[in-house]
């Protein structure tokens, strides 16, 4: 490799993104844009939920019981009902997720410790929601009637959550969907750079010189490696101080480590940008192949201990599912290579091998 | 300088080239006439190491196509019908790209880009965006960016296509300072007035060479007067042998 034959390479192709001003704003301002909706949208926290009471019985003890879901951060009671009809009303037209309804019968029978129930009626059409409003419910009716059974309040749980105190979702989020940004971005930036040099009649051009397809492919992605950076640069600043994910790791493991993903993902748009015979169809193969694993299979949401075996094995070569573990255990567990080494040699490879493919798949459509 | 021996290529069942024989000798403006997919762009590809031959032999400078490429890359300039420059880059870029993917030495780079800008007369132009240049100026541009490592070869793939007359024949006149320098040329066309100013041709046709000579030898040869002629009378030979 000519060191001077790269740089002019590297050079031009800096150039093109330059005098591309369109296409540069939206590289830029395309990881700002997902930040702020996924972070605001995709929030998977659980409180406030919308609540409504049935309360037959209107007594001291009914009130009790209510009075501690009212007390509670998780839910909202937002209405009190005086009938079936209202309840369903209300749970028809989405205002409340849960209703609390009281038996008429429910302090006499307590008084007389008889056994006695308290109906929690639950939308289950958001799923996830409806089976945590329910633990939070079960939570309360049970502490409610532990305290009747013996005098003496019980054992008390006294739980400490590590990591992400608070338990906000958004913590969680922001560092997996940086990871995913960067995969899609990333790849979505190189994968036309070298199909429209098919298209224009430049890459002939460029394989009739000395310049060599390892030239071409370095210079490509010592250009695009900047603008990643910037990307990067934009995306973990918003998150530390747009959206408060404390930063608890290494400032330079995490530059390394973010620096090793990209060239791997840059790569990998390359490899697609020389296989593909159009930009149309890089494009789409370049969106394709970065949105779906980058937003399924790289653990970012979706938990890959709930997949099915096949689809975690899959999971294995999506080199988002690696960055996403490292990015959230240096952000919110703040480990460095003691604990992490093993992804970051995968992500090592993944460059190592991807860069390489591009590189033969370029050498490959000369003959 | 160019060297070639019963040259095939074939894409399937089709022979686009098929087995070609000619040598080129230094200094000479070369020229290859045929119609559209006659195989002389599939030719100058084999030659510049753009295509691998099938089967035959071809040398270029004194290396061997095929098992020395890089050293061919380093021999030749190319240039071909698409006038291959960046649009978006400006034209002074242009050049200090191609000068250095060229490998053109540091103390030399200066003065080859003022010769380019002078020979393809856009000295005032040099920061515009290449897109805006006009037809002619780009194409003179585009001869410049193959030359500025002042290779002993040049290859033209239909470097005329698209240009108006006048700007074709300053080009010509390039082409002839080029050949007084002693570079050897290679140029294909669909030309007919191009043709004569060609020191030999090669008619080619449907993948074969069916004639070779200088334009007075073949002209003298078939007993007319213009190098149509002798193209309509040589494919219309051709045309009944193959029938």
């Amino acid at each position: 490799m000519n060191y001077r034959r790269t740089k002019a390479m590297a050079r031009k192709e800096f150039l093109h993104i330059v005098r591309d001003p369109r296409s540069l704003a939206m590289a830029l301002a395309v990881p700002m844009m997902m930040l702020l909706l996924f972070s605001y949208a995709l929030s998977l926290d659980v409180d406030r939920i919308p609540t409504i009471v049935y309360d037959q019985d209107g007594s001291p003890q009914s009130r009790d019981v209510t009075a501690r879901f009212t007390g509670s951060r998780y839910f909202n009671v937002i209405a009190l009902a005086r009938g079936y009809k209202e309840v369903e009303r209300a749970i028809d037209q989405g205002e409340c997720i849960v209703a609390i309804v009281f038996p008429s019968d429910f302090s006499n029978r307590l008084r007389a410790s008889k056994p006695t129930s308290v109906q929690i009626l639950l939308d289950g059409t958001d799923s996830n929601t409806a089976s945590i409003a329910m633990a939070y419910a079960e939570s309360i009716i049970g502490g409610y009637s532990m305290e009747l059974v013996h005098r003496t309040p019980p054992v008390e749980a006294r739980i400490r959550v590590w990591y992400n105190t608070d338990l906000k979702s958004r913590n969680f989020i922001i560092p997996g969907l940086v990871a995913v940004i960067l995969m899609i971005i990333a790849s979505l930036l190189t994968s036309l750079t070298i199909a429209r040099e098919w298209e224009n009649g430049t890459m002939e051009q460029l394989l009739s010189t000395p310049l060599r397809p390892v030239e071409i492919v370095t210079g490509k992605l010592a250009a695009f490696f900047i603008l990643g950076v910037a990307d990067s640069i934009i995306s973990i600043v918003s998150a530390v101080f747009v959206f408060d994910v404390p930063l608890r790791g290494n400032i330079v493991f995490l530059g390394v480590t973010t620096g090793i993903f990209l060239v791997g993902v840059l790569s990998w748009g390359l490899l697609i940008s020389s296989v593909a015979k159009t930009q149309l169809m890089a494009y789409q193969m370049g969106l394709l192949s970065s949105f779906l694993p980058g937003f399924l299979l790289s653990g970012f949401i979706y938990s890959i201990d709930n997949m099915p075996v096949v689809i975690q094995v899959i999971t294995h070569i999506v080199p988002a599912r690696y960055f996403v573990t490292m990015l959230k255990a240096i952000f919110l567990k703040g480990v460095g290579l003691e604990v992490l080494w093993g992804e970051l040699l995968f992500l090592l490879a993944y460059a190592a091998i991807v860069a390489t493919l591009a590189t033969r798949t370029l050498k490959k459509k000369v003959a | 300088m160019v060297a070639v021996e019963n040259l095939v290529k074939r894409f399937g069942d089709f022979a686009a080239v098929d087995n070609v024989t000619f040598d080129v000798k230094p200094g000479e403006i070369f020229g290859f006439l045929g119609p559209n997919g006659a195989g002389k762009s599939t030719t100058i590809r084999i030659l510049c190491g753009l295509l691998a031959p099938t089967s035959g032999r071809a040398v270029v400078g004194n290396f061997e196509v095929g098992r020395q490429s890089e050293q061919i890359k380093q021999t030749i300039g190319y240039m071909s019908q698409k006038f291959s420059l960046y649009d978006d880059l400006k034209v002074e870029e242009n050049i200090d790209f191609f000068a250095g993917i060229y490998g053109v030495p540091k103390e030399r780079r200066a003065e080859r880009k003022e010769y380019v800008l002078k020979m393809a007369g856009i000295l005032e132009k040099r920061g515009e965006l290449t897109g805006m240049l006009a037809g002619g100026w780009k194409q003179r541009l585009a001869l410049g960016c193959a030359i500025l490592h002042q290779p002993p070869i040049l290859f033209l793939d239909e470097p005329t296509s698209g240009v108006d007359p006048i700007a074709r024949r300053g080009f010509w006149d390039l082409i002839y300072e080029l050949s007084d320098a002693g570079n050897t040329i290679m140029v294909t066309t669909h030309y007919m007035e191009e043709a004569e100013y060609c020191h030999r041709l090669a008619l080619m046709y449907r993948g074969k060479l069916v004639a070779l000579g200088t334009p007075k030898e073949l002209k003298r040869e078939m007993d007319v007067k213009t190098m149509e002629e002798v193209f309509i009378q040589k494919i219309e030979e051709e045309e009944a042998r193959l029938a």
